[in-house]
């Protein structure tokens, strides 16, 4: 009898085990399929194209890692690499202190913060594309707000968009504006939540404003300013819209970026096959930057640990 | 007041001013050369306020088709944030409030989808639409819009959801909800504001996406406003107002959403971040 009880039981249980991981599938299919149809598939599909010699609509001729060895060799490869590693530097070393400074500002004893919260904050929420052709004409050469204000001081108008140096600094002048306030809201998030009690305590010891800054400020933003490192390297990987629209074809590839030789190689020359080589790099870049930093930074969060 | 104190007031006044300049400017550049007739932009491209104040480059928008990208934009924006929202609700639920050996790799494999380059899927995406028949109509942006919005949704959803006491859903289990009744009924009602976040986050995005469009759209009746607003610039490029005209009016709608709900895109876009 107690046998049976317990076989009953068990049985029990395992129906119960059973429907639940019915009831957990049930709400995760959804999600699932759609980020298996248009993410996780297509990653996999992009690394297998780039095994390939393809135009996007004849046969595939399997060449194995020719694509890659040809993509090494590529000068253009390289340019595009290093222009986005200018965005990276640009991204964590102009956009972020300038997030950061917006955030100081806002967050201090000045009158009128409310309306210039909003103000600093609406470039972030225009579109690439408006802000781009909204700044092709701030940068025209002959009607152009900024030549003119630069004639003002007896300098010269510059033609922003015409030479390939020039433009590349034009777009990430650019690209400042359109993120620089998506770190000002981190920054403002975390500055808030830093304890009062600290700068009050700092006072009565006599520090003053910079001290303060170093000694408080600083090192109760590390969390924040890790995570929009990752942000700017990653969101860099990313970056295409602002590039495509004001320089799309003009500066030829000396302008190039990887998201913008990516879409060139395969919408306008075709070469699918190429073109997905290059976005698989981009994946491994993206997702190998990400792990570097998540990696360096666990590690310093153990030693001041240990400390 | 001492004098230091003078000096950081003044200086920190001097910032902010600058700093307004700088994001502001641009802005009052564009509105106002909207409201300016071509030989008014001509004559005098920078005063503030033009003679005329016309609405002419805004009429003249519209008939030049700007409202098909509108619609458009709408449509598919409202589409996708909704799916998006129940679509990632319903995942959080179990990834917040059950305990499964897949919980936390699920969790992960999700979260990592933030960091992908969208290039990374963009050739597969094109052909896929292609071999289905979806190419060159607004459902083709459906699935990716859907597929890259959901990583940073589940991660605000699941947040709030697990700040969801306990005994709430103790208290419904006895009255003998299944799951399902415990999802609609308890945890739905108690993550409005994560809801709002999330509607609210995706909504900016997906309003302003571009690659995807310019890869999936071709069709002039089926552009978004992004790269409708690029087409316009090709084909209009002389007329400086009435391009600025259709770019203040792309903006409008997410700038009005973001006055009226600021703390909420501000709680989506830290989410992501801050805590991660």
């Amino acid at each position: 009898m107690a046998i049976n009880n317990d076989m009953i039981l068990l049985e029990e249980q395992k129906k119960r085990t059973r429907n639940k991981s019915l009831t957990i599938l049930l709400f995760l299919l959804p999600s699932l399929l759609v980020y298996l149809a248009f993410i996780l598939y297509p990653i996999l599909a992009t690394f297998n194209y780039s095994l390939y010699d393809w135009n996007g609509m004849g046969d595939k001729v399997f060449i194995g890692l020719e694509n890659f060895t040809t993509l090494l060799s590529d000068s253009t490869f390289w340019t595009a690499l290093k222009n986005n590693l200018y965005l990276v530097l640009v991204s964590v070393f102009v956009q972020v202190p300038f997030g950061l400074i917006m955030a100081i500002v806002l967050l201090s004893k000045i009158r009128g913060k409310k309306v210039l919260n909003v103000i600093y904050f609406l470039p972030y929420l225009m579109s690439s594309v408006a802000i781009g052709l909204l700044w092709v004409f701030m940068y025209d050469p002959v009607k152009g707000p900024i030549n003119q204000f630069l004639n003002i001081f007896g300098i010269e108008s510059v033609h922003w968009l015409a030479s390939s140096n020039m433009a590349i600094i034009a777009v990430l002048i650019v690209l400042v504006w359109q993120f620089a306030p998506f770190y000002m809201i981190l920054f403002k998030a975390s500055l808030v939540g830093i304890p009062e009690e600290q700068y009050e305590a700092a006072e009565i010891d006599g520090a003053n404003g910079i001290q303060q800054f170093f000694y408080i400020t600083l090192p109760s933003l590390m969390p924040t300013i890790v995570s929009s490192s990752i942000l700017a390297v990653v969101g860099s990987l990313k970056t295409f819209d602002m590039f495509f629209i004001m320089l799309g074809g003009g500066s030829g590839s000396a302008t190039e970026i990887l998201g913008t030789y990516m879409y060139r190689q395969s919408f306008i020359n075709f070469n699918m096959g190429y073109g997905s080589t290059i976005a698989s790099m981009m994946f491994i870049l993206a997702l190998l930057s990400t792990v570097i930093i998540l990696f360096t930074d666990n590690n310093r969060q153990k030693r001041s640990g240990l400390k | 007041m001492r004098p230091g104190n003078l000096i950081q007031k003044t200086s920190l006044y001097i910032f902010a001013a600058m700093l307004l300049v700088f994001s502001g400017y641009p802005f009052l550049y564009m509105v106002s050369t909207s409201f300016k007739t071509m030989g008014e932009f001509f004559d005098n491209p920078f005063s503030i306020i033009s003679g005329s104040l016309t609405l002419d480059q805004f009429a003249s928008v519209f008939e030049m088709g700007l409202h098909t990208y509108f619609i458009n934009s709408i449509i598919i924006t409202v589409a996708s944030v909704a799916i998006v929202v129940f679509v990632s609700a319903l995942a959080s639920y179990p990834l917040s409030r059950m305990k499964f050996r897949l919980n936390r790799p699920l969790f992960v494999l999700f979260l990592v989808g933030m960091m992908i380059p969208v290039h990374a899927s963009l050739i597969p995406i094109f052909m896929m639409s292609n071999e289905l028949g979806f190419y060159d109509t607004l459902f083709a942006l459906l699935g990716p819009y859907v597929a890259f919005a959901l990583p940073i949704s589940i991660f605000i959803m699941t947040q709030f959801m697990s700040d969801i006491p306990v005994e709430l859903e103790e208290a419904a289990k006895m009255d003998g909800a299944g799951h399902w009744k415990i999802f609609s009924k308890v945890i739905l009602p108690n993550i409005k504001p994560a809801i709002s976040t999330v509607v609210i986050y995706n909504f900016v995005h997906i309003w302003n996406e571009f690659v995807f469009a310019l890869v999936l759209i071709q069709d002039k009746g089926n552009m978004t406003l992004p790269i409708g607003l690029q087409k316009f610039y090709g084909e209009f490029s002389v007329n400086v107002p009435g391009i600025m005209a259709a770019l203040t009016l792309s903006s409008v709608p997410v700038i009005l959403i973001f006055i009226l709900a600021q703390e909420k895109v501000v709680k989506g876009l830290t989410s992501g971040s801050v805590k991660g």
